[in-house]
């Protein structure tokens, strides 16, 4: 069983906080590429539908020791553990949900989603959002939206891919050369490739040869409340130990 | 309930029971009308409803260009580079030989003096357009599982004309997809093109069948 999930692909996602300044490009990436639409006033965040969010946590302390630290947070695409599917995947009622097990990767299937939001109550990271409404884009921005990514639909949940019809894309193209391999960089999700330091690395957790391979050995990384067990796919870099403090390990 | 009626009456059979008898006949009956009725409307009438006809804005001879071209099906359904199936040609694909007419058809006039000459891409309609949630790739199945055209598309290639298309009124979809027969039994693997019938090939085949597979 080990050695079988060693074998597979595991993609996933480290992010270096200590390089992140929080302009937000990596949301503005997302939500463009992922068909995300909004409404006419944005103020109420609640409503606010952002796959990739960007947290900001501070260490509390009054100038001049005020540090600041900003937290990209996508989806964790946890891997579960003990024999357990991702808190998302166990509680779906619809199967609206479930793990890739060639990648690793969460899905999440509007059209079988029914919007009970189990999911997202079970979800310890608020990944998941629900459309309360549908979705408009006004005037002619429709001829904008990607044709790989389908838009959703009121009442249902949605949440990030790690940008799946990338890998789709990738696919087919390597399988018209006759390859069933995935190259490192032909693979990228949207938030990754837009961020302007650089500060977040995507790839395949189980391939050494892959950058996230090394970078999730650090000593410096972490991931965001691993205590619960959920065994997230995206793991993040800092050297201040008040922020992987903060994580809640 | 009749049994114990026919103890207490003892043995003569009386009249009340004879037309009892009978009314249960009439009933029995009815009950076969109705329900051949109701199958009637079920299978017959209500297809009938469910499903509107379109007209193509032009017929098309799969088989004659077949007869032409050198790479078979995908002379004209090409792939592009970047993995990417083109689908139904543009008409600049069209454009390469029928820049001018080419014999005497009414269809050939049409295509000349509506489409080609104003250069106006013409408004196919794609019988095997699936919903905006699935994603297919063509490249993984016809260039790494050398599976055939025919397989999904069914012998479309060596026809004459093109069938009427056919759309569900309800979703709007293309009636292939359910398929014609309205049971959806299967005859051949081209007769539906349901989400069952990519998963049921895939699990023949110990492909993956996780939901990313084939959605989007």
């Amino acid at each position: 069983m080990k050695e079988a999930y060693k074998e597979t692909t595991r993609y996933g996602m480290v992010i270096d906080l200590d390089k992140c300044t929080g302009c937000g490009t990596c949301m503005v990436a997302c939500m463009a590429e992922n068909n995300i639409s909004f409404k006419e006033d944005e103020t109420n965040k609640l409503d606010s539908i952002t796959w990739m969010r960007v947290y900001k946590i501070t260490n509390g302390r009054p100038y001049p020791n005020t540090e600041i630290c900003y937290i990209p947070r996508p989806c964790m695409h946890c891997e579960g553990s003990h024999g357990h599917p991702a808190p998302c995947v166990s509680v779906c009622p619809a199967t609206a949900t479930d793990q890739d097990p060639k990648t690793g990767i969460v899905s999440q299937i509007y059209t079988r989603c029914f919007g009970c939001r189990y999911c997202m109550a079970a979800c310890p990271y608020h990944a998941r959002y629900f459309n309360w409404w549908d979705p408009v884009w006004p005037g002619e921005m429709e001829k904008y939206l990607n044709p790989d990514v389908s838009p959703r639909m009121r009442g249902v949940v949605e949440k990030c891919s790690f940008c799946h019809h990338r890998l789709q894309r990738a696919k087919n193209k390597a399988y018209l050369e006759g390859r069933r391999e995935i190259r490192e960089d032909e693979y990228i999700p949207a938030c990754a490739q837009a961020c302007p330091a650089n500060a977040i690395t995507f790839g395949d957790l189980n391939n050494p040869e892959h950058k996230v391979y090394k970078l999730k050995k650090s000593p410096y990384a972490f991931r965001l409340l691993e205590r619960l067990g959920t065994n997230p796919k995206v793991y993040y870099l800092s050297r201040k130990g008040w922020v992987r403090r903060a994580a809640d390990n | 309930m009749s049994k114990q009626e026919e103890k207490k009456d003892g043995e003569g059979l009386d009249s009340t029971s004879d037309s009892k008898y009978s009314s249960d006949k009439v009933g029995i009956a009815l009950f076969f009308v109705g329900f051949g009725i109701a199958l009637f409307i079920g299978w017959v009438i209500f297809p009938k409803l469910l499903y509107s006809q379109k007209k193509q804005p032009l017929d098309f001879n799969h088989s004659t260009h077949l007869e032409v071209v050198d790479n078979g099906c995908e002379d004209c359904h090409y792939f592009r580079e970047d993995g990417s199936f083109s689908g139904v040609p543009r008409l600049a694909t069209c454009a390469e030989c029928h820049e001018e007419a080419q014999g005497e058809s009414s269809e050939e006039a049409t295509l000349i003096t509506k489409y080609i000459e104003p250069e106006k891409e013409i408004p196919w309609l794609i019988y095997s357009k699936q919903p905006d949630c699935v994603f297919f790739s063509h490249a993984a199945h016809v260039k790494m599982a050398k599976i055939e055209c025919k397989t999904c598309h069914g012998a479309k290639g060596e026809s004459d004309h093109l069938p009427v298309y056919e759309y569900n009124r309800i979703t709007g979809y293309s009636r292939d997809i359910w398929g014609r027969s309205i049971s959806g039994i299967k005859r051949n693997s081209w007769d539906s093109m349901k989400m069952d019938d990519c998963a049921e090939c895939h699990r023949k085949n110990g492909v993956n069948n996780a939901c990313f597979v084939c959605h989007k």
